[in-house]
């Protein structure tokens, strides 16, 4: 039988550009999954829109042709009318996008939205296109398909409104699924109920998928064959397993390298000693009041943070994980007096070894602008934390500017000096944040960040937005400078493995508590609590033999209520962080 | 349901801001020194006619203007008893015009229903001119058919409305046979409404309409462009797209839903520009509206006159704001449910 997909030699360029896709090819069989990977600017995301002919008006069709065989006969997609590509659109191949949140439009009912496809393609009545839509609802995992269908999509999580793309995809049963990067914007556990539920659909209903992904671990999950793509070139190809399991071509092997994983033997360590403490959080708490319209109605309260106890000894990292919604930023936002603690709570700071802790909410406004010359942040998204109407040279040495430091000479000497820090050239003082990549802009705000020679840096999720091998890169810049400057960390991650390397302690956040706090490899080794057990079952690794454990992850995933006996927790009711080896706490009833 | 209450509640608020108004306009009017009455009895003593000095003062009395400013408002208001008990705005007694020798209820009479008439006409032509071309420069932008659309918008924004106003008459007249100036043929001026009356009336509005209406169109059809090309960047449009949906669908019920919002928002700001920004049009075109008074009550201190325009402007404002505000409730159900989300 005839592959149900067959893309032969395309190339495509924008507007006079040269071609960021070129002489790609691939075939795709019945009911199987192909995962195109690759870093962003590979073109994969343009090949996978050009086969639903969906591309920016500036993209050049160049040559190529993309064959579709479905139940309805075979069909050039390249070629064919507007008017018969809007029957495949939809109908016989669909489409899950990145981001949840704004592929689905805010002022339009859920239901509406997901039965549209239904009175496109099948004509359908409402009546029937509710029934079907419904029952689709319930199979991609809703617990009350009624109250989806009235839903507007604010009122969902990002991790719902996925499932919610997937109805909308799954619905008129299409014969191919195209995913592009369906889970990179949901935390972990949420991804690994996601691709299991593909996974599932997939099964049942014998839907082919093209997966777009960056995420090896990702393809060892869901992929029979695979395509790894760079530049807009094809670098390897092949079925899954021999290509995950031994990469030839050099590129395969740089992203697997990159990407970054769960040790796979790790032994408990000591923790780091804690006698000369940068920084310490005492019995944190934060609550948010959110007034209600209804003068009848009570405030409702939200409790960001509750109760949190940290110490980050001198010269280490201290990690908080946590999805997001789980406080770690708010926890971080107090470390550095951005917010007020609740009372009672205190942040102490040491700004040398041994000498008197400051109260950093405590402080008059002379002591706060020495304190924050001492604690710097370097933000999650380098594309909004740089001006783009300033010279980085403007930006670099505007914090020096603020705290009167220096002559211009001596500012501009010292920007020079940190670029060259963080691995780029003090020639590209003069350029605007545009010229650079996203990589070169994390490194541009860690230079930002440590031009007021802090002690602390408080790092907000600094890689999350990045490609993994530059990640990888990024990473290994903070452990360095770290090292050389004798600087301490608060690091911020939703991601297990990323802290993996750099943290010497880690702690595990839920609903605003610590659930579990320890070396990292000592919290690899021997998990205690259900949600570290699932973040780290949820964790993708590229191997295939080493599938997500859906079963885990679903355990520690849910709500606190749904935990095992030992570690449940309730409104009310919350048991303590208990430490049960030596520097090992776990949130349980002992 | 919640709507209803959105409404009423809004519709309290709108009472309240009307009382500022009221106040605000009251101490405006009577910033200026002296007032309409006391000017007259001046002149006339230095003229030395008497006779006329008697009636003003008895005038000054029979509305007040001898009482310290807050009475003035309080009775002008119908909060207070006045010389003749409780008789003010909210009795449906809008004073007495001294230029004109009046009461204001007469003068403004027809201008009123007029004024709502013209503004309510060109809130429409806005609205029926900017949406169509708006969404098409938006959809076709960085072609033929966006800078035709933005040139025109261009022209009109940029030419007087008073110009406007004598160009279209000409030509109007020379090939439509549309009749030149007023807002009905003059054998209908205070004759009682009938269907001839009307077909005048609508025939004459049509110029007006279009004069008073153009520029605004314009600048909210370069506003709604904009807006939709923020939109149609959204990734929920391509949603739509690959949903299989047509251009024109899709259009019509996901990106211009969204970008609607500042359009709809925008009812409020239209009617006061378009009111005081009439005056010279009406006066040009000879229209029975509220705006030629205004200007002749505000120069001469007329006070119950020119204070009670102004609050009728600030009425039909306030008016437009709610029925926006409504709207955007209904049209928008991230405003609807805010507050409610968790």
């Amino acid at each position: 039988m005839a592959p149900l997909l067959t893309v032969e030699n395309l190339t495509i360029a924008f507007g006079k550009g040269e071609p960021v896709v070129r002489d790609v090819s691939f075939e795709l069989n019945r009911g199987e999954t192909l995962a195109l990977v690759g870093e962003s600017g590979s073109g994969k995301t343009v090949t996978c829109r050009a086969v639903l002919r969906i591309l920016p008006r500036a993209a050049r069709f160049l040559s190529g042709r993309i064959l579709f065989d479905g139940d309805e006969g075979p069909l050039a997609l390249n070629e064919i009318s507007e008017r018969r590509m809007r029957h495949v659109r939809g109908n016989l191949i669909s489409m899950i996008f990145q981001e949840p949140m704004r592929s689905l439009s805010p002022l339009h009912r859920i239901g509406n939205q997901v039965a549209e496809v239904l009175w496109l393609h099948r004509g359908m009545s409402e009546r029937e296109a509710k029934r079907e839509v419904l029952d689709t609802f319930h199979r991609v995992g809703f617990p009350d398909p009624e109250r989806t269908w009235r839903s507007y999509p604010f009122e969902l999580s990002g991790g719902m409104r996925q499932r919610a793309m997937i109805a909308m995809a799954m619905v008129a049963r299409p014969d191919l699924l195209i995913a592009d990067e369906p889970t990179t914007a949901l935390d972990v556990t949420t991804q690994a109920q996601v691709l299991g539920l593909i996974k599932d659909l997939q099964r049942d209903t014998g839907m082919a998928m093209i997966l777009v992904t960056h995420d090896l671990g990702v393809v060892a999950n869901m992929a029979e064959n695979v395509v790894v793509m760079y530049r807009g070139r094809v670098m390897e190809e092949g079925p899954a397993e021999p290509i995950l399991k031994d990469p030839v071509h050099p590129y395969t092997r740089q992203l697997f390298q990159a990407a970054p994983a769960i040790p796979a033997t790790p032994h408990p360590v000591e923790p780091p000693p804690e006698d000369d403490l940068i920084l310490q959080m005492r019995n944190v708490s934060k609550t948010y009041t959110l007034r209600t319209r209804n003068p009848w109605k009570p405030d409702m309260e939200i409790r960001a943070c509750r109760g949190i106890d940290l110490n980050l000894p001198r010269g280490t990292t201290l990690a908080i994980v946590g999805e997001s919604g789980s406080g770690k930023t708010t926890a971080a936002r107090i470390a550095l007096a951005a917010e007020p603690p609740d009372p009672g709570g205190e942040v102490l700071f040491r700004p040398e070894p041994g000498s008197e802790p400051i109260a950093v909410h405590a402080l008059n406004r002379a002591a706060r602008v020495a304190f924050q010359r001492e604690a710097q942040m370097v933000f999650q998204d380098p594309y909004s934390s740089l001006s783009p109407r300033m010279r980085i040279e403007d930006a670099l040495t505007e914090p020096l500017d603020i705290h009167g430091i220096g002559t211009r000479a001596e500012r501009r000497e010292r920007a020079a000096r940190m670029l060259k820090l963080v691995g780029l050239n003090a020639d590209m003082l003069k350029r605007y944040p545009h010229a650079f990549s996203g990589g070169q802009r994390q490194r541009l705000s860690i230079a930002r960040a440590l031009m007021l020679d802090p002690s602390l840096l408080v790092c907000d999720e600094p890689t999350s937005a990045l490609d993994v091998s530059v990640q990888d890169q990024i990473l290994t810049l903070l452990e360095d400078i770290r090292d050389r400057m004798n600087l301490s960390y608060l690091f911020i991650s939703h991601d297990l493995a990323v802290v993996a390397r750099i943290a010497d302690e880690v702690a595990v956040m839920r609903q605003g508590l610590v659930v579990e706090q320890a070396p990292p490899e000592t919290l690899f080794y021997n998990p205690k609590h259900p949600y570290t057990k699932a973040l780290i079952a949820a964790h993708p690794t590229p191997d295939i033999e080493r599938p997500i454990n859906l079963k885990l992850v679903a355990l520690g995933a849910g709500a606190p209520e749904t935990w095992d006996e030992p570690f449940r927790f309730t409104d009310t009711v919350i048991p303590s962080l208990v430490e049960v080896e030596p520097g090992h706490k776990v949130r349980c009833h002992a | 349901m919640e709507i209803l209450r959105y409404a009423i509640y809004r519709f309290g608020t709108m009472l309240l801001t009307l009382l500022v108004a009221s106040v605000l306009i009251f101490i405006i009017i009577n910033l200026p020194p002296g007032d309409y009455l006391s000017n007259q009895i001046a002149e006339l003593k230095a003229s030395g006619q008497s006779a006329g000095v008697a009636k003003a003062e008895f005038l000054r009395r029979e509305y007040s203007l001898d009482q310290p400013l807050w009475k003035q408002y309080m009775i002008w208001m119908g909060f207070m008893p006045g010389p003749h008990g409780f008789s003010g705005l909210i009795q449906g007694n809008y004073g007495w015009s001294f230029e004109f020798d009046r009461p204001v209820a007469e003068i403004v009479g027809d201008s009123l229903w007029l004024t709502v008439l013209v503004n309510f006409a060109a809130v429409m032509f806005v609205y029926a001119a900017a949406l169509p071309l708006g969404v098409l420069a938006a959809a076709r932008s960085r072609t033929w058919v966006d800078y035709t659309t933005a040139f025109i918008g261009y022209l009109g924004l940029a030419t007087p409305n008073f110009l406007l106003a004598l160009i279209m008459f000409y030509y109007g007249h020379k090939y439509f046979d549309l009749p030149i100036g007023g807002l009905m043929d003059p054998v209908y001026e205070g004759q009682p409404l009938s269907w001839d009356k009307m077909k005048s009336i609508l025939i004459h509005l049509i110029v007006p309409t279009i004069v008073i209406g153009t520029s605004g169109a314009s600048a909210m059809q370069q506003r709604l462009r904009a807006n939709m090309l923020d939109e149609l960047g959204k990734p929920y449009v391509e949603t739509a797209i690959a949903k299989g949906l047509s251009p024109a669908r899709m259009l019509a019920k996901y990106p211009l839903r969204v970008a609607f919002n500042p359009f709809v928002a925008d009812i409020g700001n239209l009617l006061p520009s378009m009111v005081s920004g009439s005056v010279l049009v009406s006066v040009v075109l000879g229209l029975q509206t509220i705006g030629p008074t205004l200007l002749t009550a505000l120069k001469t201190q007329d006070q119950f006159l020119s204070a009670f325009v102004l609050m009728f402007v600030a009425l039909l404002t306030l008016v437009g704001t709610m029925i926006s505000d409504i709207l955007l409730v209904m049209l928008d159900p991230r405003i609807r449910y805010e507050g409610r989300e968790a």
